[in-house]
């Protein structure tokens, strides 16, 4: 199908492009953008007045379990109203992805939908047992990006150094999750906060002593590790360190962790039970800090769909984890305001440096995914960044309704909103007037 | 964040619920009190009864097992002439069963007027609050390490009888701090109140450096901790709460931080002690101490049941 | 606050002669708080009965708890005597619907059982809505509902009336 997007401004990070252009798409690729023959004839025209043209968002991190049958429909379908076009989900899936076959299958499914490209990463470790590694090669074949554990920390660091060995023979990419699995047992962050509370606490330490182990562990093994999901201040100076030391790993962080803190538990509002848990005011602005000097590469959503019975209950019982998918590029935009940085430095975030920390796992989209190149690949996220709203449960394609940014407990106002998702040329999301719950612009 | 009104007050901010000390204004807390004391008269008539709860049901609902706190709780609903249901559902989390709400609304159907409730979750009575009735009322009976508001009141309570006034006493609280509710709601009530000096004492494991941030002087030490007060609150070493290895051993603990006759002496001469019950003797507290002149541990008990009167009477009579 | 046309100190020594009138050896006064007490605690002494005086609240018993909470905690009731078989007099500044002299009697039940109870009151301004009937007042009159009377002890210890509009 051709598509011409007309009258946007189109802001692509990676090269610097920010000026207002046509974008004519054609067989899954962008054909041109500006100068757009004068014989291209489309089939469908997108209107993109007083709107941003950018890359197809990619998300490192969004969980598609759960709740309930249908979930990869509904939270693909939550991807493309996020203008999402690439998200890499973590292999604990029930069953766990520790089998190429399963691999495949999900692959298949999420092909099939269009409405989203799915990255898996790969268990490390048969079942996430943390005991027997996976066949790396075989899933890395069937289409998984990297290997992780997921939410289980590694018990056993002889199984964790055999592990990292292994999978950097091929060079493949292990991502962790900062965690002691000793220290990591409470259900909010040590402080005063949590003590006031009654709240049993995960200290800095536990992340702390994570990072320095498996930095420890990349020294001697040379493999390629992520980190997910950075929460202390402690913790981002330790991966400062690491980068400037040269060693290769890279850093995300959620978008909970970068907008909220510990204070924000408020009355035990179990919509802020989330892991890592939000730490206290100094992280966050490390964290902020972090991300804008590229100390962090990438923003996450960290989306888990959480049903609704298992929010309802006493804090500590809740089950930890917030909807996110949605919220990536909104919370992108209001870290970028807030941190007085250009739109692009904020939108590199989410769009070319994921891609860059997926690096060769792509293959040969790595060329033009998260970017808007003629001759790439048509993914593309057309949005209004003056647009505001507010996080309702109507208002959001996910079943999973529960998040920190809920209208009723933070009234926060998301700004920038999606109008039109575009995923290999084909239309895979766009606006209904009337589903929004936008709020009118000052 | 949105500013949220303390979901224990009412739009004129009067008391619907009794969930925690902290956030109460002083006048409230005052109330309280004032109003214990007309009830500890209704416990020396003949009638020891009065109305005011007529008709109306209390559910005592405890997911965590006290006979003691039950118990009063139950004489001060029927002093009131409220009729009272115990619903003892031990909690295991083994088997899920019904959940928390879905047990709330059922009972809300029985036509519930109060629910007193112990869980040992941390801020479980505010998601029942959240979720009953408008006109039904929650009582905090202990959730957790959080809160243990009646407890804390009938605390201050005690203070006030002996000691009169707040405004120059140095209180000490000693023992398991980071594990007890009590100590939470007592540090609230007494800052609320205006002691100018409370401190924490204990051992670093028990007494975190971050409970400074409630207002208090952290003491390793119990001689520094003793030195000239007035009010010392024991309390219990909680067992069942340490999970792995805090302490060494109970023996040790003593040595270092159970009040004895010769650490009493450092305190002010009509200084009082007390302990929220049931007492370890020879743990936390030499014998001769806790039966010894400066004990007001039984008086605690009577006190106890004219507070939680004052509470429920109080909630009752305001909307919603 | 308006002051009526009602003299106080003149009522009261009415009132005095009226209970004086009444007094046997057993009897002992009740005064119903906070107007009422006052009254007691002035008729005692003036009388001078020998008997210790009583102070009773209707604020644990009262019918209209629902509605209006628990209010003042400072109204105590303080009986220094045994009221078993005891013959008292109640004493009250004004008596109007009866409501409080129902839930006074109620209160005074929970201590014992007396022989006899009566009432003595400064005025009855009427609107009784229930069986309830003093053997002594010292003034009846009407007064629009809207109108709410109550008896002041100066610092003086003179006692005064109060008017307050009620909206």
């Amino acid at each position: 199908m051709k598509i011409l997007i007309r009258n946007g401004r189109v802001v692509d990070p990676a090269s610097g492009r920010d000026e207002a252009a046509d974008v004519a798409v054609a067989a899954g690729r962008i054909v041109a953008i500006g100068h757009v023959p004068a014989d291209f004839t489309p089939d469908r025209t997108i209107e993109a007045d007083g709107c941003i043209v950018a890359p197809g968002l990619v998300d490192l991190a969004a969980r598609l379990k759960e709740p309930g049958p249908g979930a990869l429909e509904s939270e693909l379908a939550a991807a493309a109203a996020g203008g999402v076009t690439s998200l890499v989900c973590p292999p604990d899936m029930d069953p766990p992805l520790d089998e190429p076959g399963l691999v495949d299958m999900l692959k298949f499914r999420a092909r099939k939908l269009s409405r989203c490209r799915l990255f898996p990463l790969g268990a490390l470790t048969q079942g996430l047992a943390g005991a027997e590694i996976t066949e790396m090669i075989d899933l890395t074949e069937a289409g998984c990006v990297g290997f992780s554990q997921a939410e289980a920390p590694m018990r056993d660091n002889l199984t964790l150094s055999r592990a990292m060995q292994y999978a950097s023979t091929r060079g493949y990419t292990v991502w962790l999750r900062p965690q002691d699995a000793s220290l990591s047992g409470g259900v909010a962050a040590s402080g005063a906060v949590a003590t006031r509370l009654g709240l049993s606490g995960v200290p800095v330490a536990s992340e702390t002593i994570a990072l320095h182990t498996v930095i420890e562990l990349v020294r001697q093994t040379g493999a390629r590790v992520h980190f997910c999901r950075l929460s202390s201040a402690a913790g981002v100076d330790i991966v400062r360190r690491a980068k400037s030391e040269g060693l290769p790993v890279t850093a995300d962080v959620s978008i909970n962790s970068l907008h909220l803190t510990d204070v924000d538990i408020g009355y035990f509002n179990a919509d802020m039970r989330l892991t890592p848990p939000l730490r206290q005011g100094k992280d966050r602005d490390a964290l902020r800090a972090g991300l804008a000097d590229g100390t962090i590469d990438a923003l996450v959503s960290d989306h888990t769909p959480i049903g609704h019975d298992d929010k309802m209950l006493p804090f500590g019982e809740a089950v930890p984890g917030a909807t996110g998918l949605e919220l990536l590029l909104s919370l992108a935009l209001k870290w970028g305001n807030e941190s007085k940085l250009t739109l692009a430095q904020a939108l590199a975030r989410v769009t070319s440096d994921p891609v860059r920390v997926l690096g060769e796992a792509l293959g040969s989209l790595g060329q033009s995914a998260g970017r808007l190149v003629e001759g790439g690949v048509a993914d593309v996220c057309v949005f209004d960044p003056h647009a505001e709203w507010q996080v309702t449960p109507e208002a959001l394609h996910s079943r999973g309704k529960h998040t920190p940014f809920d209208a009723t407990s933070s009234g926060t106002r998301m700004p920038g909103r999606v109008r039109h998702t575009l995923v290999a040329g084909t239309l895979a999301y766009s606006a209904e007037p009337s589903r929004s719950a936008e709020v009118n612009a000052a | 964040m949105l500013a949220r009104r303390n979901p224990q007050l009412n739009a004129h901010g009067e008391l619907i619920h009794l969930l925690s000390i902290e956030g109460l204004p002083r006048a409230i807390l005052t109330q309280i009190l004032d109003t214990a004391g007309t009830f500890l008269s209704v416990n020396d008539r003949d009638v020891k009864k009065v109305p005011l709860l007529r008709g109306k049901s209390v559910f005592n609902l405890f997911f965590e097992n006290s006979t003691r706190t039950r118990t009063t709780f139950e004489i001060a609903a029927k002093r009131l002439s409220a009729d009272v249901i115990n619903l003892d559902i031990a909690k295991s989390s083994a088997s899920k069963g019904e959940s928390l709400l879905d047990t709330i609304a059922n009972l809300s159907a029985m036509h519930a007027d109060m629910f007193v409730v112990r869980h040992s979750e941390s801020g479980a009575p505010y998601l029942i609050a959240r979720h009953c009735a408008p006109h039904v009322h929650v009582v905090n009976a202990g959730d957790g390490r959080h809160a243990h508001p009646t407890q804390g009141l009938l605390d201050m309570y005690t203070i006030r009888h002996f000691k009169k006034s707040f405004n120059e006493l140095t209180v000490a609280i000693v023992g398991d701090i980071v594990h007890s509710r009590v100590a939470r709601s007592d540090i609230h009530a007494l800052t609320t109140l205006g002691v100018p000096e409370i401190r924490a004492v204990g051992p670093k494991t028990l007494v975190p450096g971050d409970l400074r941030e409630m207002g208090v002087r952290v003491c390793h030490d119990m001689r520094e901790g003793v030195k000239d007060a007035d009010v010392i609150i024991m309390l219990r070493l909680q067992n069942e709460r340490m999970s792995g290895a805090m302490l060494p051993s109970a023996g040790e603990y003593f040595k270092s931080f159970g009040l004895t006759e010769d650490l009493l002496a450092l305190a002010r001469p009509d200084a009082i002690v007390m302990h929220p019950g049931p007492i370890n003797r020879g743990v936390e507290i030499d014998s001769r101490v806790a039966d010894g002149s400066h004990g007001v541990i039984l008086p605690q008990v009577t006190f106890g049941i004219a507070v939680r009167m004052a509470v429920m009477s109080i909630l009752a009579g305001n909307d919603a | 606050m308006t002051s009526l046309a009602l003299d106080a100190e003149q009522l009261y020594a009415e009132l005095r002669a009226g209970v004086g009138r009444l007094l046997t050896p057993d009897t002992v006064l009740v005064g119903i708080w906070s107007g009422g007490a006052w009254l007691a605690q002035r008729l005692n002494a003036d009388l001078k009965t020998d008997r210790p005086v009583g102070t009773i609240s209707s604020t644990l018993h009262r019918d209209d708890f629902g509605e209006r909470g628990l209010g003042a905690v400072e109204a105590a009731t303080e009986l220094p005597f045994e009221i078993d078989g005891a013959r008292i007099l109640l004493i009250d500044d004004v008596l109007a619907s009866g409501r409080t002299i129902r839930a006074v009697v109620n209160e005074l039940f929970d201590y014992g059982r007396p022989a006899s109870v009566e009432l003595a009151v400064m005025v009855d301004r009427g609107g009784r809505e229930l069986p309830v009937a003093p053997v002594f007042a010292s003034a009846k009159l009407t007064l629009p509902n809207h109108q709410r009377l109550s008896l002041v002890r100066e610092s003086d210890g003179r006692f005064t009336f109060a008017v307050k509009e009620t909206t």
